[in-house]
């Protein structure tokens, strides 16, 4: 019976000393964490994509409870996170439309014509570097997947040649474009669903030598576009997306398929490859 | 006693067996392209323009930039065409085709008279004014090497004669028929410099070579022939350097930080011409092997279109699969057919689908096999984790700007990794950085 109330005693005493030196401890080293940055946290995308510039996610919350960040460039959170950040920190910020990758390249396998069969190293920069790459056009998507390679989200496939985004995916954090060789990835605001699927800036003989779907600046965009919103510079077609009001008249005149149409989908004509 | 430098690999040396016994015969084509970027530095500006009639060793190109070498016309006839052409590397080379007219019209030669008697100051414009640059596979401009800047000091100028490639001869056969060429090219270069010693390094497997170089340096002050154990990258400079004088070149130095020069045999041999002759640098000894029906080496202009050359050796006996300018460890592959050779294609070689079929990469097995491999003692297994995940910074710190390039890890390598090929991206990278362009 004695030795119960012994081991009771001793270990109730000990506890109490253990908790009396917890106690002080928690009041002398005390460190004030800002309650904010688990809420900033709790908003961001969470991927760790380093897109803002910082080491990951929770680098960049503490960045922008200190005021080092601004509330908006995270891109994967987007509007809403940005908001949500901004209502946080009781500042008011300026919502950039978000943006996202878009693969301007329209050269799949069979339509850009191949200047060599290329079995080496499955690296774009690699290809890139020899002889100019494996596809004739020097504005191509190469196809062999660096884009792939450094994206997080495993949101990149390679199919018939051509990188190609599930945006299902993607969380718009712009690796894929900062990684591509030839910069043939760009990031475009995601409201721009009428772009220009091509970066050929040579002129039309030589752009239609080594792409079959290849802008070679016709002019038949600009003179159907009623907005005034096309533009030819250097072969090429560029559509302001100020003007343009995505009506798509573009895309269903250009004899290159080289004007991607996001919402009315393809052009529908007989020849169509 | 026989020298030779740490690590390395032992390679097959079959493929040399079809040539290394041919004579060099000559051929003449009838249409060259000349590329303009034929050497490192600028590319040169072409000086005629389409309809110009050019003579033999007419200058076509002028030189641009500190290390910018001439372009001489390698066959006489009338210019065709000044134009682009996707080229080895990145961007298109600007090229001056000339169709033959078979004349054999000369331009006027300014011959400097025998090696003895020549000023020694003229031998250095000399040799940039025959357009010479190196012609083992580099092609550093000759007379950039051979101008000191003011303290450095050359001890001992070694010729490459190492031929440490596979599949090619063509140094192996120059030194068979001209060595007396290659002795004097050596005596010129020593006289420019005013350096006492001369060494001739040549690999132990071409011993015929080795008894030709020996005789015609007998009673040659300073000129000693130096015998090496076959090893591969022995005809890198920096490991042959650490061959003859066991010294190493410092991490990110030159060879002429401790004293020495280092030249090709066939760099030599052009040298003499342009010396003793006169002669611009318009053709060289070009080895032509691997699946090509008769292999050859070939007395070439430069400029010399593949096909033409392949069809007249008799085509292919069988489909091939991949065409490298230079051996199979740092051979260039070629794009088409239509490219023609430059100053320092020393080999032309042809491999049939299954030789040139790649391996599917597997995992690191963590063998060090590459650690024990490299030259220069670098990780390749570490750098390569590092160039995978594109960080530079830490490639840079595991010295990845002193590999050369030599492929010795990717051969050994049992998983069959991209080491080499990763590694030029990281250099390309760090080398766009440090001139202040965009992060890559």
């Amino acid at each position: 019976m004695m030795n119960i109330l012994f081991a009771v005693l001793v270990l109730g005493v000990l506890g109490l000393a253990f908790g009396l030196i917890l106690t002080y401890a928690e009041k002398k080293f005390r460190v004030d964490v800002d309650e904010r940055i688990g809420k900033v946290r709790a908003c961001l995308g969470g991927a760790n994509c380093g897109a803002c510039g910082y080491a990951g996610c929770d680098n960049f919350a503490e960045a922008v409870v200190k005021g080092e960040a601004k509330p908006n460039s995270c891109p994967p959170a987007g509007e809403k996170g940005a908001k949500e950040i901004a209502a946080i920190m009781g500042v008011e910020t300026s919502v950039e439309e978000k943006k996202v990758p878009r693969v301007l390249c329209s050269g799949r396998a069979g339509v850009a014509f191949s200047r060599y069969r290329y079995d080496g190293y499955k690296n774009c920069a690699v290809a890139d570097g020899l002889a100019g790459g494996p596809k004739m056009c020097r504005f191509s998507c190469i196809g062999l997947g660096d884009c792939m390679d450094h994206c997080v989200m495993g949101a990149i496939s390679i199919v018939d040649g051509l990188a190609v985004i599930d945006y299902d995916k993607c969380i718009s954090c712009g690796e894929c474009a900062k990684h591509c060789p030839r910069g043939a990835i760009q990031m475009m605001p995601v409201s721009q669903t009428v772009y220009v699927n091509c970066r050929n800036t040579d002129n039309a003989r030589e752009a239609k030598s080594v792409c079959m779907s290849a802008c070679i600046g016709c002019g038949r965009c600009k003179r159907e576009c009623k907005y005034d919103a096309i533009y030819i510079e250097n072969f090429f077609a560029h559509i302001d997306p100020e003007k343009c009001t995505r009506c798509g008249a573009c895309a269903s005149v250009c004899p290159c398929t080289a004007i991607k149409d996001l919402i009315n989908g393809l052009p529908h004509r007989p020849n169509f490859y | 006693m026989k020298f030779t430098f740490k690590r390395g690999v032992h390679l097959s040396y079959a493929g040399k067996e079809a040539t290394s016994a041919l004579p060099v015969r000559e051929y003449v084509t009838d249409y060259v392209k000349l590329p303009m970027s034929m050497h490192i530095g600028a590319p040169s500006e072409p000086c005629v323009k389409k309809g110009d009639l050019v003579k033999i060793g007419q200058v076509v190109a002028n030189p641009v930039g500190p290390l910018g070498i001439p372009v001489h016309a390698s066959v006489s006839g009338e210019v065709t065409a000044v134009e682009k052409i996707p080229y080895l590397m990145k961007d298109p080379v600007t090229v001056v085709s000339i169709k033959n007219d078979f004349r054999e019209e000369w331009v006027e030669l300014n011959p400097l008279g025998s090696v003895e008697s020549v000023d020694p100051s003229l031998i250095v414009p000399a040799i940039r004014d025959a357009g010479v640059c190196g012609m083992g596979g580099a092609s550093f401009p000759t007379h950039v090497k051979l101008s000191l800047k003011p303290g450095q000091k050359c001890n001992v100028i070694i010729v490459n004669g190492a031929e440490c490639e596979t599949h090619l001869t063509a140094d192996h056969r120059l030194m068979l028929e001209f060595p007396q060429r290659i002795v004097d090219g050596l005596r010129a270069a020593m006289r420019a410099l005013n350096v006492e010693n001369g060494i001739i390094a040549i690999e132990d497997n071409k011993p015929d070579a080795i008894e030709a170089m020996k005789r015609a340096a007998a009673g040659r002050d300073g000129v000693h022939v130096y015998e090496l154990k076959t090893k591969y990258p022995q005809g890198g400079e920096k490991q042959l350097i650490e061959a003859v004088t066991q010294k190493q070149v410092p991490s990110g130095g030159l060879p002429i930080d401790i004293g020495v020069i280092v030249l090709n045999v066939a760099t030599c041999a052009a040298i003499a011409d342009a010396i003793i002759d006169g002669m611009p640098l318009i053709k060289r000894i070009t080895t032509i092997t691997g699946c090509v029906r008769h292999p050859a080496n070939l007395l070439l202009p430069i400029g010399t279109i593949v096909e033409d050359v392949i069809g007249y050796l008799g085509g292919f006996p069988e489909e091939p699969g991949k065409i490298t300018f230079g051996g199979a460890m740092t051979g260039l592959c070629i794009p088409n057919m239509q490219i023609p050779m430059m100053k320092s294609t020393n080999g032309i070689v042809v491999y049939n689908e299954r030789e040139a079929m790649s391996m599917e990469e597997g995992p690191c097995i963590r063998c060090a096999k590459c650690v024990h491999a490299c030259p220069i003692g670098l990780n390749p297994y570490r750098i390569k984790v590092e160039a995978d995940a594109d960080r530079l910074d830490a490639a840079m710190k595991l010295n990845v700007m002193d590999c050369m390039l030599c492929g010795c890890c990717s051969y050994v390598c049992p998983s069959r990794r991209w080491l080499s090929a990763s590694f030029k991206i990281v250099k390309e990278k760090l080398i766009r950085q440090a001139k202040g362009g965009q992060k890559a």
